[in-house]
């Protein structure tokens, strides 16, 4: 993360960067707030069991799926709400490109809005499965 | 080893990695996976699920400096989305199906092929007063950016080349849970003719969307363990953020040269290990 606290700007920043900048800032400062809380929780109850990662297992089907991650985060395991900070941070960029879609309305740019949604509906078709 | 301990140790480690990644340009990823694998025996499956992660965290906090300051093409950079995000989805369902060794062996020769490319010399196009190429005129892709001398101009070239390219870039990068921000710059700046910091800039831009895409497969086949990927984006978040707050600018070419060689070795580290049934 490079300083932003720049002298103005000799570049006229358009409003669609400024608001893209502060989206994908927000959600990372959130995705690390809500893993660290998880982390802090996980460590606090399963810090004294041996960590052992040398043999694939895959994770619960709990911590696999959006439905099975956020009931978990609510019945207060720290796995669950760690992986519900990472799914905060893998939601960042595909908000992202929505609104980037929406931006793109706004300035009548239909070919860029198509791009726009065709990205977005391969990233829900991945995330949803 | 108990938890805590595992847990510090990595989180060590990846501040060290996103320390490094952010100095070099290279992404903390790139170090993260050798580290895990080699040096702590964490299965290859895992150790991606958990560098995917920490890649869409350090390329977001990036990307939103490099947005706001002007660099980024937002229109070259969604419309090469579409490669990397299909590139990215392929690769990661061959990640379900290939043998952990052949991901191992892939891992350490991109590493190579990396640690060759962030050696090389950067030479910036002056393209203001190239002529137009239609496929970029028609869909606006020409820009500007700002530089000491006020806003400069530059002209795209070649589109179906570097959306080629970056169908690669993304491949790669779903195989392996990295950024791949080497091929994705290579194809801006070498194939397009892009200014290099527009196309360093537009490359972190994508970095996380192609991520997102590898994600969803790798959060569905278990891949990412809550409790190694909580250290890993920590650590490497908060190592890129010292990395960028330290050093501007392209670092010296001495310090790319020594760290282009460090990548090597730890390349071809991971091709022995592969090769040798480890992995």
């Amino acid at each position: 993360m490079a300083s932003v606290a720049a002298p103005p700007p000799a570049h006229p920043v358009t409003r669609v960067q400024q608001a893209v900048g502060n989206l994908l800032r927000t959600g990372v400062l959130l995705a690390a707030a809500v893993v660290l809380a998880g982390g802090i929780l996980y460590l606090a109850r399963h810090g004294g069991a041996v960590a052992d990662y040398s043999v694939f297992r895959g994770e619960p089907a709990s911590l696999r799926s959006l439905a099975g991650v956020f009931r978990s985060s609510l019945v207060e395991s720290g796995r669950g709400v760690i992986q519900l900070g990472l799914l905060i941070l893998v939601a960042t960029p595909v908000a992202r490109v929505a609104f980037t879609a929406v931006a793109f309305a706004i300035e009548r740019d239909r070919t860029y809005v198509l791009v726009a949604l065709l990205v977005l509906s391969l990233l829900l078709k991945s995330l949803l499965g | 080893m108990n938890t805590v301990l595992f847990s510090a140790i990595i989180a060590a480690a990846s501040v060290c990695a996103g320390f490094l990644g952010s100095l070099t340009g290279l992404g903390g990823g790139f170090l993260v996976t050798p580290v895990l694998t080699l040096l702590l025996g964490v299965d290859i499956r895992y150790a991606i699920g958990a560098s995917l992660i920490s890649i869409i965290a350090t390329s977001s906090g990036a990307a939103a400096a490099y947005v706001r300051e002007g660099f980024t093409n937002l229109r070259v950079g969604m419309l090469l989305e579409i490669a990397t995000v299909m590139g990215a989805l392929v690769g990661a369902s061959l990640v379900t199906v290939l043998p952990t060794r052949v991901i191992t062996v892939v891992f350490g020769l991109v590493l190579v092929q990396s640690a060759y490319l962030s050696g090389r010399q950067l030479v910036d196009h002056d393209t203001a007063g190239a002529p137009p190429d239609r496929l970029a005129t028609r869909l606006k892709l020409d820009s500007t950016f700002p530089s000491a001398g006020g806003e400069r101009r530059y002209r795209v070239r070649n589109v179906p080349g570097g959306f080629g390219l970056m169908g690669l870039a993304g491949l790669l990068s779903g195989l392996l849970g990295i950024g791949s921000g080497a091929v994705k710059v290579l194809a801006m700046d070498q194939v397009m003719r892009m200014p290099f910091k527009v196309s360093t800039a537009t490359s972190n831009f994508m970095i996380g969307v192609t991520a997102a895409a590898s994600a969803g497969i790798y959060l569905r086949h278990g891949y990412v363990d809550p409790g190694l990927a909580m250290p890993v984006m920590l650590g490497v978040l908060a190592g890129s953020m010292v990395g960028a707050r330290l050093l501007f600018g392209t670092p010296t070419r001495r310090l790319r040269l020594l760290f282009a060689v460090v990548v090597a070795a730890i390349g071809l580290q991971m091709v022995y290990h592969g090769v040798a049934g480890r992995g």
